[in-house]
């Protein structure tokens, strides 16, 4: 997929994540890609979402992304501002939370995901940043939506570590809270958990993706659904209001002082 | 009870060798100059404790002040990594360092769990996760009324804790307000706290429920101005993410890193200097 139809690979994914949030949605939600998605949906078709922070900004409406989890634009733009300790135990564990919004460093076909090392655990090859609040948001959310870009890197046949919990076999014998991942959206397409094994399934390509491009992307063998739909081209107004955002947020975190 | 004295005499009085330090700030109210004045002192073989370790401890790792890190997120937020924890981590230098993995929701817990006097703090969490297999400060306790099987991890209990927070009145007694993280917690689960202001007030004008951390609650209150900068203090100044954007660059290379650490903090005799510094090289 290239600008020659208008869009590029990212503004589409962000938008085809975007439209999963509803009015009615309480999310939870992780820096970058999800932030971005997940403010989108609040500046289009659903103005009424609430979203959280980790910071402890609950019904945050920031006019900028913010760069940390804790700029000061969420704290401003929030109903209110709770402790860390609070936001952990009585909203997320306490279970008022429907969806958690998380991107990834590297996910399994079960959407287990590593956001700690590569290479071994004492001597890693790449030591990553950990889970943050990651590990208890994959579990204690009614469900959870990933963010991430399609590739050989990021969808990788093992994890060297798992930080957060996905669907799977992983899943037998503990009693989880939520669902867990239900919907895995790339800058290809979306994946879905297969209703009887949970393996993370292709259901959707974005406009101008292919099987083929997705299969090439990841690091398993791809599991694609009998009937692949193509997700709707980004509409001029969510184009609009996505390229606002991201101009008003590279203004704000170039200039801050 | 909380003494109003200089930020130097502060960490010479609780800052100790070997010490266990929590340096706290979700974000925001980051206690930098804190930092700085911990690593010109030349303190070794602390163990740090953070939930969000940043440029400030990548800075006393990298400075060699470190021997063990308690964390649950290490990064440059919204930029990446944190080099100079990588470089430790991952090849030594400048010395070994010793991490313990942690996901927000124990930490959160454990420093709640410190304030409240308690042994150890119990949550539905680590479900279906690696961490045990390699902390083995995680443990799984069952819940004696309804058999459900929780995580559990021992309290947060450190020796001195360090924050930064707008206001302090004369007496010490302590004001923030804005994101406030985990810093009453860590405060009232140590046994001393350091709390840098960004000024003393009369009297704190604050609402009945506003976070205030009483006089004797605290052990020394130090006055320094712009005191977390890069990180921000709500109702003074903003997030200078430019700036940890920048970090990016300078602390990628061992020799920049030093460099930059020689010029703004060690030749520095106070937070001012660092800050005039700055200033004059188009950092600020």
């Amino acid at each position: 997929m290239s600008d020659d139809q208008g869009f590029t690979r990212d503004e589409m994914m962000t938008v085809a994540a975007a439209r999963l949030l509803t009015n009615e949605t309480v999310c939870f939600v992780g820096i970058g890609l999800p932030s971005a998605a997940a403010n989108l949906a609040r500046l289009t078709r659903a103005p009424d979402v609430v979203l959280i922070y980790e910071s402890g900004t609950i019904a945050t409406k920031p006019d900028v992304l913010p760069l940390s989890i804790g700029d000061g634009e969420l704290a401003e733009t929030a109903r209110t501002v709770v402790s860390v300790p609070e936001m952990f135990r009585y909203w997320l564990q306490g279970g008022r939370i429907d969806v958690g919004f998380l991107g990834a460093a590297q996910i399994d076909r079960w959407g287990n995901i590593n956001t700690s090392v590569i290479g071994e655990y004492h001597t890693p090859k790449v030591r990553l940043p950990g889970g943050g609040g990651a590990p208890e948001i994959a579990t204690n959310t009614g469900e959870v939506y990933v963010i991430l870009r399609q590739s050989k890197r990021t969808f990788v046949d093992h994890l060297d570590f798992v930080t957060s919990l996905g669907g799977g076999p992983r899943r037998e014998g503990l009693k989880i809270p939520g669902k867990g991942p239900t919907k895995l959206i790339t800058d290809l397409g979306v994946l879905e958990p297969d209703p009887e094994t949970g393996e993370l399934t292709l259901v959707a390509l974005h406009k101008g993706s292919t099987v083929e491009q997705a299969v090439a992307a990841t690091g398993w063998p791809l599991k694609v659904a009998d009937t692949v739909v193509e997700t709707e081209a980004p509409t001029p107004d969510e184009l609009s209001v996505l390229r606002d955002l991201n101009a008003r947020t590279a203004k704000a975190h170039a200039g801050d002082a | 009870m909380a003494e109003i004295m200089s930020l130097k005499e502060a960490v010479a009085a609780f800052v100790k060798d070997g010490a266990t330090v929590a340096m706290e700030g979700f974000t925001h109210l980051i206690p930098h100059a804190a930092a700085h004045e911990v690593i010109r002192q030349g303190r070794r073989d602390l163990t740090l404790v953070r939930m969000t370790p940043d440029i400030i401890y990548d800075q006393l790792i990298g400075m060699g002040c470190a021997a063990k890190l308690i964390f649950s997120w290490g990064g440059n937020p919204g930029v990446g990594s944190l080099h100079r924890l990588r470089d430790a981590v991952e090849n030594g230098w400048p010395g070994k360092l010793e991490i313990v993995e942690h996901a927000h929701a124990a930490m959160a817990n454990a420093y709640e769990a410190g304030a409240a006097g308690l042994p150890l703090a119990v949550f539905r969490g680590y479900l279906g996760t690696d961490h045990e297999t390699v902390n083995p400060d995680i443990k799984r306790i069952e819940c004696p009324f309804t058999g459900e099987v929780l995580a559990c991890v021992p309290s947060i209990r450190p020796d001195v804790a360090v924050i930064h927070a707008q206001q302090a009145d004369k007496r010490g007694n302590v004001l923030l307000w804005g994101i406030t993280g985990v810093q009453k917690e860590a405060v009232l689960a140590a046994k001393n706290a350091i709390v840098t202001v960004e000024e003393v007030v009369e009297e704190i004008d604050a609402a009945m429920n506003a976070t205030i951390l009483p006089r004797w609650t605290v052990s020394a209150v130090c006055v320094v101005p712009r005191g977390a900068h890069p990180s921000y203090a709500h109702g003074y100044y903003k997030r200078h993410n430019a700036f940890y954007k920048r970090w990016d660059e300078i602390a990628r290379d061992r020799d920049s890193f030093r460099e930059w650490m020689d010029r703004y903090v060690m030749s520095a005799e106070l937070f001012d200097d660092t800050w005039s510094k700055l200033k004059a090289d188009g950092y600020v």
